[in-house]
């Protein structure tokens, strides 16, 4: 299900199909294409971006300010920073577990596990959040032992991180599977064979081969776990200045009609979602670079 | 494949496929499972009343209604955005390409208070749509746009690598027997990024059905005009009707994993069909 968030290694194509009459259109119908595409593109992506920041500043810098350095509002970025903060490593680990087992070993069932693997990615985020709250909520499954104990997960920090880890669980694993089945094995089994121990053959051999890949998922994981707000939103119970993270803040604000503040805040995790797009890019062109490099040493 | 059983020359197998099954298990298949074991404490009759209660029933018309006019509208937009940015040259296309993955990287609630100020009765849209007799936000068609939003990214991405590997030779063979351009693009082009098309639009339309920030600050959530399934469920946790909330969800996950088993089957035919493995 992750085709369309793995790297995509782009390049001029243009020129190769503009300059011939077989492969391009008559400039009517070019334009017209091209024309059609931008303004779905400027209509739909372009407009809401600036919008955010159009109104973030509506009421001026001072308003704009205000609301960033407000207690809550900081008290947001911590929550949001922590739960990225356990979700990312976790992940990581995961991901690159899951992407060597299933990569460079053969086994039974391994298509299925993929799909497993998947699925969070197709599940809604507010089921994500519900999940958490039939296991660790007071009618759940540990509620009353947790309650016994003092022990608080729904409406709490603990619940907030562990639906942030929920739902970006597939991102690296998805990004590293293709890449690593792609490299095949060959060059970890010589290192073996050359006597490498096996966090060695990781480290000096496997490593340097999905810097990139791995990157490009700790991006995606990252921005995702910023952002999250349907999962979050379940089992916060959005209480101001312990369990809110930015997006949810973001909502608190507007719905007590406080839109520039609202769009304050917003306009700071617009400005993480751009930082994570050039990052990205970035690390795309590495990729796309080293790519390259390997393909004219290998000719 | 299982003939060739081989000596294993590298290490970890065990460690690593442990550690994923366990981090799997614990993290998603077990509090998944969760959904289930609740709606089994259910007697049927109960179940079959809230998951087709008619306010319910009218959060799936509009969930499922929504999701597949959003993805077909990508579909048909994000082919153009896609063939546009492989096939021609223009003045700020780097940019169009780097922002087009904008709404995978654009918090979902920022997208749907954004939306909701452009659509709304003196946004910047809004006040032209207005005019002419469409109201887009707090009705079923402002569902529509934050749905198209979040989905674009999908088509765009799944069409876009088919494109760019696609070979001259064979629309230059079709020209060199006398195809118009657009018998090419019909008979040629189009069969070939057809698997990948459908991955998309599949891909679009599962993540448009669980959808929730961005769609709930433009819907406007009018019981039986502008309410979202996932919706229903937070309504019903907020009256802690658990299990009610609890035989929505399963009806969603069933439906979830139906639709990824699909989608794997495209993305296997696409693999098939250009011999690209993802």
């Amino acid at each position: 299900m992750a085709g369309a968030t793995t790297m995509h290694l782009g390049g001029n194509h243009a020129a190769r199909f503009e300059n011939k009459a077989a492969t391009s259109e008559t400039p009517l119908v070019k334009w017209t294409i091209l024309a059609i595409a931008l303004t779905f593109f400027t209509v739909f992506l372009l407009m809401p971006l600036i919008a955010v920041f159009v109104e973030a500043f509506r009421k001026g810098w001072e308003t704009y300010v205000t609301a960033l350095v407000d207690p809550d509002a900081l008290s947001a970025i911590k929550l949001t920073l922590l739960a990225a903060a356990v979700s990312v490593p976790l992940n990581l680990v995961f991901g690159v577990a899951a992407a060597w087992a299933i990569a460079k070993f053969e086994f039974r069932g391994k298509q299925f596990l993929i799909t497993l693997i998947d699925l969070p990615f197709s599940v809604s985020p507010v089921i994500a959040g519900l999940v958490f709250v039939l296991i660790f909520g007071a009618q759940g499954w540990f509620g009353s032992w947790l309650i016994d104990n003092d022990i608080k997960i729904i409406f709490a920090v603990p619940g907030i991180v562990l639906a942030t880890v929920f739902v970006t669980f597939p991102f690296i694993a998805r990004e590293l599977i293709p890449l690593m089945q792609a490299q095949g094995k060959e060059e970890e089994e010589a290192a073996v064979v050359l006597g490498a121990k096996g966090w060695q053959v990781f480290w000096y051999v496997t490593l340097p081969n999905i810097k990139w890949g791995l990157m490009y998922g700790v991006i995606l994981t990252n921005a995702r776990a910023m952002g999250e707000f349907g999962a979050v939103s379940v089992v916060s119970g959005h209480i101001r200045g312990q369990t809110n993270t930015l997006p949810l803040h973001v909502e608190i604000l507007y719905n007590e009609y406080m839109f520039s503040a609202a769009f304050a805040v917003a306009s700071l995790l617009a400005l993480l979602a751009l930082v994570t797009l050039v990052i990205k890019n970035w690390v795309e062109h590495q990729a796309a670079r080293s790519y390259r490099d390997t393909q004219e040493s290998a000719s | 494949m299982a003939a060739t059983r081989t000596f294993r020359v590298l290490p970890g197998f065990n460690l690593t496929l442990g550690y994923t099954l366990g981090y799997l298990s614990l993290l998603i298949l077990i509090p998944l499972s969760a959904v289930f074991l609740k709606t089994f404490e259910m007697d049927w009759a109960r179940f079959v009343e809230v998951v087709t209660a008619p306010q319910v029933v009218a959060t799936y018309k509009l969930s499922f209604g929504a999701s597949l006019l959003a993805a077909a509208i990508n579909a048909v937009f994000g082919l153009m955005l896609a063939w546009a940015l492989v096939r021609y040259s223009f003045p700020g296309k780097k940019i169009v390409d780097a922002l087009v993955d904008l709404p995978f990287a654009l918090p979902t609630a920022v997208a749907g208070i954004a939306l909701t100020a452009l659509y709304a009765k003196n946004g910047w849209l809004g006040q032209y749509l207005e005019e002419i007799g469409i109201k887009v936000a707090f009705t079923p068609l402002g569902v529509l746009v934050a749905l198209v939003f979040i989905g674009l990214p999908f088509v765009v991405r799944t069409v876009q690598p088919i494109l760019e590997d696609l070979d001259t030779e064979l629309e230059e063979a079709a020209a060199s027997l006398g195809a118009q351009r657009w018998q090419t693009f019909r008979h040629v082009i189009f069969p070939i990024l057809l698997p990948a098309l459908l991955t998309g639009f599949a891909l679009a339309f599962a993540r448009a059905v669980g959808e929730y920030g961005s769609v709930i600050f433009i819907a406007g959530n009018l019981p039986f005009v502008s309410e979202i399934t996932p919706l229903m469920i937070i309504t019903k946790l907020e009256q802690y009707d658990y299990q009610g909330a609890t035989a929505i969800a399963s009806v969603m996950l069933i439906f979830s994993f139906i639709l990824l088993l699909i989608i794997n089957g495209l993305q296997a035919w696409t693999a098939k069909r250009t011999g690209r493995d993802r």
